[in-house]
């Protein structure tokens, strides 16, 4: 068995940690501007639209679509080499943020660009992570 | 707008091995290249006022290096943009000694990571760093590869790309590898199985690993380095070679967006501004040394640099026209390129290098009457965060 673990997301990343930290209640946090309308993703203190705006959390209902992917069939990595094959994707969420995750509870040879997904959690002790399976 | 005779590459060396066993360091890579590149160009270290250097012999860049060497200079510019640092580096010693600020520019690379068994290519990323962004993504297990090949499956479902138009990348480069004996003694050392020409068969029956990317469409990890001289007009004038002029340059960096368009690299807005100062055009380019990690970097930078229409390259790069001894294209990475000559992590400067011995017809794939060349090199990773280096050269 695997014994190794997922790298896990630090919660002390100034920017980042207000999204992990959503991500113990199962939300997918992101930011949007409430003067320009940009949205933020990763998170971060500045609207990177305008200079005076403010940024306002919300809550992702979880769904989006596989930008686009890869079939990771070798890596060295203490981890994921024992996960191989592994579906590496940029995931559009219908709100507006890309994320990079795994495609998973689906063959790889039935992922496919532009594929519906949810999200769906993997637990940790101290957070979850967010990973998709298909609709 | 500066004039297109600022400065010119002088001096070049690449350093032969790509396998030093553990008994070079990067440091002594960079200090023996150096001097040769000098001794190329008939100058020696004490001509040397201004230093480029990307940090890879460690400690602070342009400090410590200019301490090894012994140097003084007046100019002192650690820009390190991963691979494409080099191509920075040429447009930024252009525009000092324009400035009046230098005479002699130095660059140098030196790397190990053949020896050090550093996992470039293949590898699986380390833990979660500080920035914000490795933060978000290391939970994934992006390999290196994996962030490449995102780029070509989006560019096939986007623009009908395929593996076997991809390929040609591959064999191209192949064929020139093929002609350049220190190309094909690394592959020996480097123990690649069959060396040999490629054909577009041979390169979507390699193994996967990443898909959609093959083996046959990933750099070799070696160990080398290299330098480059640049110097002023006059300088160059009383040079043992030619000059090559750097005729104009141009940089830019790209990063995830929300909505962004991954087939699309910061080559876009690094070009026009390289093409714009040396007031020519892509379709006039004899030589093409375009930086191949992969297969997918060199088909999304020629679209980028303007070689045809984005989305057009897999048709475009058909029938075999990137060999040096054919038309319709300009000759592709005519030393092997990443691909199969020298990658140790950082390609940049050897894309100056084979461009120059183009321009004073020297390399082992010549194209009769050289006379342009574009240097484009590209650092940190293309479907992600990465920086755009482009780079004009012309013979007199």
């Amino acid at each position: 068995m695997n014994d190794v673990k997922r790298p896990i997301p630090r919660s002390d990343e100034p920017d980042t940690a207000a999204f992990w930290e959503g991500t113990k209640q199962k939300e997918f946090r992101y930011q949007q501007c409430n003067s320009c309308n940009t949205v933020v993703f990763y998170s971060r203190r500045h609207c990177t639209g305008c200079t005076d705006g403010e940024l306002q959390w919300k809550t992702s209902a979880g769904t989006g679509s596989v930008y686009t992917f890869s079939v990771v069939r070798q890596s060295y990595h203490p981890f994921f080499r024992n996960l191989v094959p592994y579906v590496v994707a940029w995931i559009d969420m219908d709100e507006g943020p890309r994320i990079l995750s795994n495609v998973t509870g689906v063959a790889p040879e039935d992922v496919s660009v532009g594929q519906k997904v949810q999200v769906e959690w993997e637990e940790h002790e101290t957070l979850n992570i967010p990973l998709f399976k298909p609709v | 707008m500066s004039s297109d005779r600022d400065a010119a590459i002088v001096g070049i060396h690449e350093y032969p091995s790509r396998d030093v066993e553990g008994e070079v360091s990067p440091l002594q890579i960079k200090a023996e290249s150096a001097a040769r590149a000098l001794e190329d160009a008939g100058l020696n270290w004490s001509d040397v006022d201004a230093i480029y250097d990307a940090g890879d012999g460690g400690g602070m860049g342009g400090l410590n290096i200019a301490e090894y060497f012994g140097l003084k200079p007046n100019v002192i510019d650690t820009t390190n943009v991963g691979g494409s640092s080099y191509e920075f580096h040429a447009a930024h010693a252009k525009r000092d000694i324009a400035a009046g600020k230098a005479k002699v520019a130095l660059l140098t690379y030196g790397s190990t990571a053949h020896s050090n068994a550093r996992a470039i290519g293949v590898g699986g990323r380390g833990g979660p760093g500080m920035h914000p962004a490795e933060n978000m993504d290391a939970f994934a297990g992006m390999t290196l590869i994996a962030n490449y090949a995102m780029v070509a499956r989006r560019h096939m479902h986007q623009y009908g790309t395929t593996s076997e138009q991809l390929a040609e990348i591959s064999t191209a480069t192949r064929y020139h590898a093929m002609r350049n004996p220190e190309a094909v003694k690394a592959m020996e050392d480097l123990e690649f199985l069959d060396i040999r020409e490629t054909t577009i068969s041979d390169v979507v029956n390699s193994r996967m690993i990443a898909d959609p990317l093959h083996l046959l469409e990933c750099c070799m990890i070696s160990d080398g380095g290299g330098a480059v001289v640049i110097a002023s007009p006059e300088v160059a004038r009383d040079c043992r070679k030619p000059p090559v002029w750097i005729l104009g340059g141009g940089e830019a960096t790209k990063y995830p967006e929300n909505g962004g368009d991954i087939t699309t690299s910061a080559a876009a807005q690094s070009a026009p501004q390289a093409f714009g100062e040396a007031g020519v055009t892509p379709a006039e380019m004899d030589i093409a040394m375009v930086y191949d990690s992969f297969s997918i970097t060199v088909l999304t930078l020629l679209e980028d640099l303007g070689f045809c229409k984005k989305g057009e390259g897999g048709s475009w790069v058909q029938g075999g026209k990137l060999r040096f001894d054919q038309s319709g294209g300009p000759a592709l990475n005519t030393d092997g390129g990443g691909l199969s000559s020298n990658h140790p992590g950082m390609r940049g400067i050897f894309l100056l290098i084979e461009a120059a011995r183009q321009l004073r017809g020297e390399s082992t794939s010549q194209v009769a009457d050289a006379r342009l060349a574009v240097a484009h090199g590209n650092g940190g990773m293309l479907g992600s965060r990465h920086a755009a280096g482009t780079v004009i050269l012309g013979r007199d």
